[in-house]
């Protein structure tokens, strides 16, 4: 019995909304809501807690621009170091202007794959995954919100009627 | 409907009191003949070391420096940083000893010429000094107001929806401009009657004995310059005008005419801004250092301007804010303003960068005695301004949550706008008073005046028309900005 969820479907973004709030405000737990595009503020409509992700961002690009000066040091001045336009190669803070896109790049590099890797690692994705959408319409114009069932099936379907769902489904989950 | 509180306005006439003041004191302090030099230059050198600074020239230290830095290199001393700046330093007072006392031997009745001529070269650049710190506070607060007018302006091009609400307090920080336009313009027709010696090339005398100046005359002349600034201001203050005024029209309107009207001069403003900029930046910038040259120069200026213009903005609308006005700014807008500042003021330096690195690398004589003169003379102002323009609002602007709370969105802003005056002041200052600069009497009132005036004119323009655009077609989004 307590496998038992509803499937709300809406066809607007702003009537989604909401509908999220109304839920919030009536304590249904929203388990998941599935949408075609990221909609702007759903997650702090669904009390989702703020994301870490721009914490992790900074990690990885301090990361990033130790390695590339790191890396700089160890090919330009120890490794097989070079006259380039006169300028003096055994001293990496005399020749650090030269440096800085490379350490401005590796940043960015840094901080922008591992983020996306990251990103995909707590969202549970990889190549070739399976969709676990619901419906194949939340892919294409449809929103569907996933609220768990308590013994309350009925007031629930009439609830989400009334918040302007094109369709109201109540399902066995697995 | 604001009123301006007469506490504030009893500041900004206490402000322009004591700069005038200042500045007064500056003019009238300022060395009048070479002996008062003289006295000045031997009460200012306690130590041998800055009487031999003095003695030669700026160039011949920066050539002493070079030669000293490619003999550290050659000897490849092991160590710290500092030890290595440090010995640098010594090897400099050294080498210019030398020199004295090469000159010293050698040929002691050129050396007396030199020393008058050197004389007469530090009393000009003494003289040039309370000018050329009106001059920094006067085109800095024109600036800031013009950094304003384009931001607006771009509002207006991109129908934002979010900064309708924040309207009329850039229109009244714009409202400066006038004031300020005219007081530069009479500034520089004062430059143009030799009132000083701010632009060399305004000098027919130093035309004369300069080659690369005197090729340039078809541009750089008295006429054609003072026409141009004509030209650019009174562009840009019949946009801010008009502008204002169709805005004001607009909340009377029956329908979005007046809107639509905006929108058409704002983009042609836009077009004509960004020319202008640039010409204005050579023009009243760049000129300064008549030899020198940087083609992202107006980019340069523009940057720093800019993130000051919407870093007053923030300023402005915060003060307003805790003065209980304002009721429809919420945090999501002050928000934006300041990953506006954050973001400008990664731009700034990007374009900083971007100048020093490719003349840093190329290393030639006639562009990099740019850098070299602010490296060795300006040290602290230069990278100063670096570490105020960028180290500090990237690491305290970078936190999502501090982009809301006002005591340190006023902290980043007083160090950024801090950080920009210093930045006009590497431009002007050392292409007009050398290394006798100082952030003394005449700077600080100077920018005291400027800013007891941008406050009187400013909060009176507030005071003027409501606070809210009431018609405007994206109003209703504006006060619902939600992030």
């Amino acid at each position: 019995m307590s496998n038992k969820v509803i499937y709300a479907i809406y066809n607007d973004d702003d009537i989604l909304m909401d509908a999220v709030k109304q839920t919030r405000a009536a304590h249904h737990h929203i388990e998941e809501v599935f949408t075609p595009f990221p909609v702007h503020g759903l997650d702090k409509a669904m009390g989702l807690a703020p994301t870490r992700l721009a914490i992790c961002s900074f990690i990885y690009g301090c990361i990033g621009i130790s390695f590339a000066t790191w890396m700089m040091n160890f090919i330009m001045i120890q490794d097989w170091p070079q006259d380039i336009g006169g300028k003096p190669s055994f001293s990496y803070i005399e020749n650090m202007p030269a440096f800085v896109p490379i350490m401005f790049e590796m940043t960015v590099f840094f901080a922008a794959h591992l983020m996306v890797i990251t990103f995909y690692m707590r969202s549970k994705l990889w190549p070739f995954k399976q969709a676990e959408n619901p419906d194949v319409r939340t892919t294409d114009d449809h929103f569907l919100m996933e609220v768990a069932v308590n013994n309350n099936e009925e007031e629930l379907v009439s609830f989400f009627t009334n918040t302007g769902a094109i369709e109201v489904k109540v399902i066995e989950k697995h | 409907m604001y009123t301006f509180s007469s506490k504030l306005k009893t500041f900004s006439f206490i402000l322009m009191a004591l700069g005038l003041l200042g500045i007064g004191y500056g003019f009238l302090t300022a060395p009048k003949d070479i002996q008062e030099v003289e006295k000045i230059l031997a009460a200012d050198s306690h130590g041998g070391h800055v009487e031999v600074k003095h003695e030669v020239s700026s160039e011949s230290v920066a050539a002493h420096a070079v030669v000293a830095d490619h003999k550290e290199v050659d000897l490849a001393v092991e160590g710290t940083e500092a030890t290595t700046a440090l010995e640098g330093h010594n090897e400099v007072a050294a080498a210019t000893e030398t020199h004295v006392a090469v000159v010293d031997n050698h040929n002691e009745v050129n050396e007396a010429a030199e020393h008058e001529e050197h004389l007469t070269h530090v009393l000009h650049q003494m003289q040039n000094k309370p000018w050329a710190a009106l001059y920094v506070a006067c085109i800095f607060f024109l600036l800031i107001s013009m950094g304003v007018l384009a931001f607006y302006a771009i509002q207006q091009v991109a129908s934002a929806g979010w900064s309708p609400v924040l309207f009329r307090v850039m229109q009244g920080i714009t409202a400066y401009l006038p004031w300020g336009s005219v007081i530069f313009f009479v500034f520089l027709i004062l430059c143009g009657l030799h009132f000083n010696h701010l632009f060399i090339w305004l000098d027919p005398e130093v035309v004369a004995h300069d080659k690369l100046i005197a090729t340039k005359t078809g541009y750089l002349n008295f006429p054609f310059w003072i026409a141009r600034a004509a030209i650019f201001l009174i562009g840009w203050n019949l946009y801010r005008y008009y502008s204002a005024k169709n805005c004001l029209a607009q909340d009377e309107s029956n329908d979005d005419s007046f809107y639509k009207k905006n929108f058409n001069i704002s983009a042609g403003f836009l077009v004509f801004f960004i020319v202008t900029e640039s010409i204005m930046s050579w023009d009243w910038i760049m000129s300064i250092d008549p030899h020198w040259f940087s083609t992202l120069f107006g980019w340069y200026v523009f940057a720093s301007f800019f993130v000051s213009g919407i870093t007053m903005i923030a300023m402005v609308t915060l003060y307003l804010k805790s003065k209980g006005y304002l009721e429809h700014v919420n945090t999501s807008h002050i928000h934006d303003l300041a990953k506006f500042m954050f973001g400008f003021s990664v731009f700034w330096t990007y374009l900083w960068f971007s100048q020093f690195m490719l003349i840093w690398y190329a290393n030639i004589p006639e562009e990099i005695t740019y850098f070299i003169t602010r490296i060795e003379l300006y040290n602290l102002p230069f990278f100063g301004a670096v570490v105020m323009n960028f180290v500090f609002p990237i690491l305290i602007l970078v936190n999502t949550d501090f982009k809301r709370i006002t005591w340190i969105l006023v902290m980043a802003g007083v160090v950024i706008l801090a950080g920009h005056y210093i930045d006009f002041f590497n431009m002007i200052m050392p292409g007009t008073v050398g290394d006798s600069w100082f952030i003394g009497i005449s700077e600080i009132a100077s920018v005291l005046f400027f800013m007891g005036l941008f406050i009187y004119v400013v909060f009176t323009a507030l005071a003027k028309s409501p606070l809210l655009p009431k018609r405007n077609p994206y109003i209703e989004e504006s006060k619902h900005f939600h992030y």
